[in-house]
């Protein structure tokens, strides 16, 4: 009865190819960007900030990247923590070797030097696919790592290996407090999550597309292959990079290397896994959903503690949460192999008959 | 020339160690086209559940039967739990299916027996062997041998399985064709639990011999990662491309630690053998063994 389009009528092509077609869509994305930028603002508090909502948009922006490149341009990627770091570090020697340094620019720098580093890498896919491929990626993960480890120059010559990110001002106002970094991180993700949205409705997007459900075919109709591959990888790798940058400008604040282990790859893969693959919304869900479990499992432990009055040692604890976290990921796999998104719009199919199914 | 010698032998039966592991994957990909992640944590779950029973004064024949049928059940388990009700989904689906079951076996183990780590005897010592290295000056660990024998053991005893029963005769012919097996009337799910079941068992072995070696600890998942390059290289579908990507990487990874590594600053064990994997790989997509990839439109 809410949510259905009838009535809305499209007099042009304009109006026909726009991304929200219904308005109830555009009113509630609005909605949303409201909420967001004005009101969480507001009442939030820096918990909330600095541990759920930029950690949240962060992954977001990450998980975002491994779906361009796994969900829709069909290559299964491992090595995401490599480009995410590539992003964090580079952005932070940008800011330390080239003198008034915009921290904008540097972010954009640290995401063209991962997407630089997504090119050579990506090269294998030209010959190599699926798992073998994902398998392959991995080396990635292992050599960049290894690399910032290993070559002093990247962490500016620190005996640790962690960097600690400078302070961020923008236009002479500083962003320090957790508030700020909240909404900076907010204006970049929903910038380019637009800037995704829109790329895959374009001749792009539709050439990852096809590359994704065959290759063969795709390079048969004419889509350049080699070119297509790795501008996939590059544009993928540039939003990780921009990912990893924030993560440690704006979430962490001082990185070490081992931040970005094959473990933060895996947990971005069931980001979009759980979301759902090769849809924009389901990078968020996921992201959100990834983020705001282990919270959720840490505060239900602790109430259960306090109420039974029993006293668990923390090694019990984190086994059974870890057991409790893979036995949810196949559940979700096995009740709803396309993810989250795939839940939403069945919602959403279910709300524009209602009340009246039949 | 003696060192180099000693450099590649031991490169060889370290990657013997590597083919262990990466035999585990292959069986069960072989089999059900599943890419294994948790083979890694089944090592471990095996190796801590075997040396916990020894620890408690179990027989060690005694503790080795338990562990077996233990792997036997996990194997099943997950048969029944994880795989039948993803039959048919996209091979990324299933791969996370088993990156998910790693978080449980590990916590699963862990919880059990605790996270200390533990050490492992079988009575064989760790030495170089005497009259090698007085005769030849070549360094060659007495275990490193005895891990090469209890793998060929292994691969044997994996082929007569194959080759000669009846069971084998049917794990072969699902692994070639899932449909024609299931119309001549093979019980696909009860061939599931045995590749299982077996692969529970080879991961027993390689978790007893890399836990001699390296001690019972949460280390151990990490030789997934280890076999990894090893699969690509041999080819999913092989076994014999998991004892011979096992032999290349090994020695290539060990040739390289002492040839090249001290030009890089060293510690490029962690990528090197991906390397290895990836150079083979632009000439042979499908790894070494692996089924030609044709592709139609």
């Amino acid at each position: 009865m809410l949510y259905r389009e009838a009535g809305q009528f499209k007099s042009t092509y304009g109006q026909d190819q726009q991304i929200f077609p219904i308005l109830q869509d555009r009113v509630a994305v609005a909605a949303l960007l409201v909420v967001a930028f004005v009101v969480v603002p507001l009442i939030g508090n820096q918990y909330w900030f600095s541990a759920i909502l930029t950690p949240f948009l962060v992954f977001s922006l990450a998980a975002l990247g491994l779906n361009i490149l796994t969900g829709y341009a069909g290559q299964l990627s491992l090595g995401t923590a490599a480009f995410m770091a590539v992003g964090a570090f580079m952005a932070y020697n940008a800011v330390l070797r080239i003198p008034h340094m915009p921290i904008l620019g540097a972010f954009v720098i640290g995401g063209l030097c991962a997407a630089a580093v997504g090119i050579v890498f990506g090269l294998p896919s030209l010959r190599i696919k699926g798992l073998y491929l994902a398998v392959a990626t991995l080396a990635c993960q292992f050599f960049v790592l290894w690399a910032i480890n290993r070559v002093g120059w990247f962490s500016n010559y620190s005996s640790s290996g962690v960097i600690t990110a400078q302070r961020i001002e923008i236009l002479g106002y500083p962003i320090e407090h957790s508030r700020d970094k909240y909404l900076l991180t907010l204006v970049i993700v929903a910038m380019m999550a637009l800037a995704a949205k829109n790329l895959m409705r374009s001749e792009t997007g539709r050439a990852f597309m096809a590359i994704r459900d065959m290759d063969v075919a795709a390079s048969v109709i004419g889509i350049p292959m080699m070119k297509t591959k790795l501008l996939a990888f590059a544009i993928s790798s540039f939003y990780c990079g921009v990912a990893g940058a924030l993560y440690a400008y704006c979430y962490l604040g001082t990185v070490e290397p081992e931040a970005f282990t094959l473990d933060l790859s895996f947990r971005v893969l069931f980001m979009i896994i759980i979301g759902g693959v090769g849809s924009i919304l389901g990078s968020f869900l996921g992201a959100g959903f990834i983020t705001l479990f282990p919270i959720f499992l840490n505060v239900l432990s602790r109430t259960a503690e306090a109420t039974l009055g029993i006293e668990m040692s923390h090694a019990v604890v984190s086994n059974a949460e870890a057991m409790i976290f893979g036995g949810l990921i196949i559940f979700f796999l096995i009740v709803e192999p396309a993810g989250l998104a795939r839940l939403w719009q069945i919602a959403k199919e279910k709300l524009r008959l209602w009340p009246f199914p039949h | 020339m003696s060192f180099f010698i000693e450099v590649v032998a031991g490169g060889l039966l370290a990657g013997v160690m590597y083919s262990l592991v990466a035999l585990g994957f292959v069986l069960i990909y072989k089999a059900s086209g599943v890419f294994n992640f948790a083979q890694g944590s089944m090592v471990f779950f095996a190796a801590l559940t075997f040396v916990s029973l020894t620890e408690r004064g179990w027989n060690l024949w005694l503790a080795l039967a338990v562990t077996l049928l233990a792997m036997v059940v996990v194997g099943i388990v997950i048969e029944r739990t994880v795989l039948r009700p993803l039959v048919n989904q996209p091979p990324i689906t299933l791969l996370m299916a088993t990156i998910g079951l790693t978080f449980v076996l590990e916590g699963a183990s862990q919880l059990m027996w605790g996270s200390q780590p533990h050490g492992l005897e079988l009575g064989i010592p760790d030495v170089p062997i005497e009259w090698l290295s007085q005769k030849w000056n070549i360094n060659i660990s007495q275990f490193d041998l005895f891990a090469a024998f209890v793998a060929g053991v292994l691969v044997a005893i994996l082929a007569l399985l194959f080759q000669k029963t009846r069971i084998g005769r049917a794990l072969r012919a699902v692994a070639d064709d899932h449909q024609a097996a299931l119309a001549v009337g093979i019980p696909l799910q009860h061939i599931w639990a045995i590749v299982w079941a077996v692969a529970g068992f080879v991961a027993l072995v390689a978790g007893v011999m890399w836990g001699v070696r390296n001690g019972v600890q949460y280390a151990l998942t990490f030789t997934a990662l280890k076999a990894l390059p090893v699969l690509i290289l041999g080819g999913f579908e092989s076994i014999a491309g998991a004892i011979v990507g096992g032999l290349i990487i090994g020695a290539g990874e060990k040739l390289a630690e002492v040839y090249l590594g001290p030009y890089v600053g060293g510690g490029i064990e962690s990528w090197f053998a991906y390397v290895i994997a990836l150079l083979f790989l632009l000439v042979r997509p499908e790894g070494l063994f692996g089924e030609k990839i044709i592709d139609r439109v």
